[in-house]
């Protein structure tokens, strides 16, 4: 993993978390990956060493959604929600909660999908509850089941120059 | 593992350029704050500010020197604070990785099918 790459993580406020990312393909399929079940568990399948047990997603307003992934450890993280706002293929708005309830409250996560010359462009902003929530989300989920080996300063530093 | 309250302080220490600036300075070593001044467009008074909110997040110590106090990088904060995005980022890395070969195998079916 290089830094600088084509993903890059802001928190642009107290309560944001902004992933943005672009993938060598047109957005009605990085939009299907995002809301079909069977696309869904092949690539959102947690940590390395978790599997996904549970993955369900209905696809439309009102309709709920709900992961569950299973640790090595025996460890189940479970989270699901319903979707406020579907728009194929560029929107997807959805409130979320975990079942621990690390996150303080409902969080807003929305999905921006956006193509120019086959090549998609993916900002998911997410709105927690607070600003403990949202530092509290920046721990998980990779509080379990990984290694948290610090990178040298100079290495962050120059991430952040 | 840092407080909720600890991690705040650095964050918003963290979300100005200018001290973020000053940070990658000083792991150069240390420096005053005239000498930290040089770089900016700006009034030494301006750089203490900035100084003194790196200071209060513990981010950077000042020296006992009473003429020169030069201001000293002080790493753990930042390595507590970064350490979790970079553990998080590392986790979308993979995930995305993931979707990237999933994509690949789409657009290959779609072209198979002629549909592209």
């Amino acid at each position: 993993m290089a830094f600088g790459g084509p993903l890059t993580i802001t928190t642009p406020d107290d309560t944001q978390i902004v992933i943005t990312r672009q993938f060598d393909a047109p957005r009605h399929l990085v939009f299907a990956c995002y809301t079909q079940p069977a696309l869904i568990r092949r690539w959102l399948n947690g940590a390395e060493g978790w599997i996904m047990t549970v993955c369900e997603f209905e696809p439309r307003v009102g309709g709920k959604y709900r992961y569950e992934w299973k640790a090595p450890s025996g460890y189940v993280m479970g989270m699901g929600g319903v979707i406020r706002e579907i728009s194929p293929v560029d929107r997807v708005v959805s409130a979320e909660l975990f079942d621990e309830d690390w996150t303080g409250g409902e969080t807003v996560s929305v999905l921006d999908f956006d193509e120019a010359s086959g090549r998609t462009t993916l900002v998911n902003t997410i709105t927690y509850a607070s600003k403990d929530a949202r530092d509290g989300a920046l721990q998980t989920p990779m509080a379990e089941g990984m290694e948290h080996g610090y990178k040298k300063l100079d290495d962050v530093l120059i991430e952040l120059a | 593992m840092p407080t909720p309250a600890a991690l705040d302080a650095t964050f918003q220490a963290l979300a100005d350029p200018t001290r973020r600036a000053i940070l990658a300075r000083l792991a150069m070593g240390e420096a005053s704050v005239m000498e930290l001044a040089e770089p900016f467009a700006m009034s030494q008074p301006a750089i203490s500010k900035h100084l003194k909110v790196l200071e209060n997040a513990g981010l950077i110590s000042r020296g006992r020197d009473a003429q020169r106090r030069p201001c000293k990088l002080e790493a753990a904060p930042l390595a507590e604070a970064t350490g979790w995005l970079i553990e998080y980022r590392k986790f979308w890395e993979q995930q995305f990785g993931q979707l990237d070969d999933l994509l690949d195998e789409l657009k290959r079916l779609e072209a198979l099918a002629g549909k592209n």
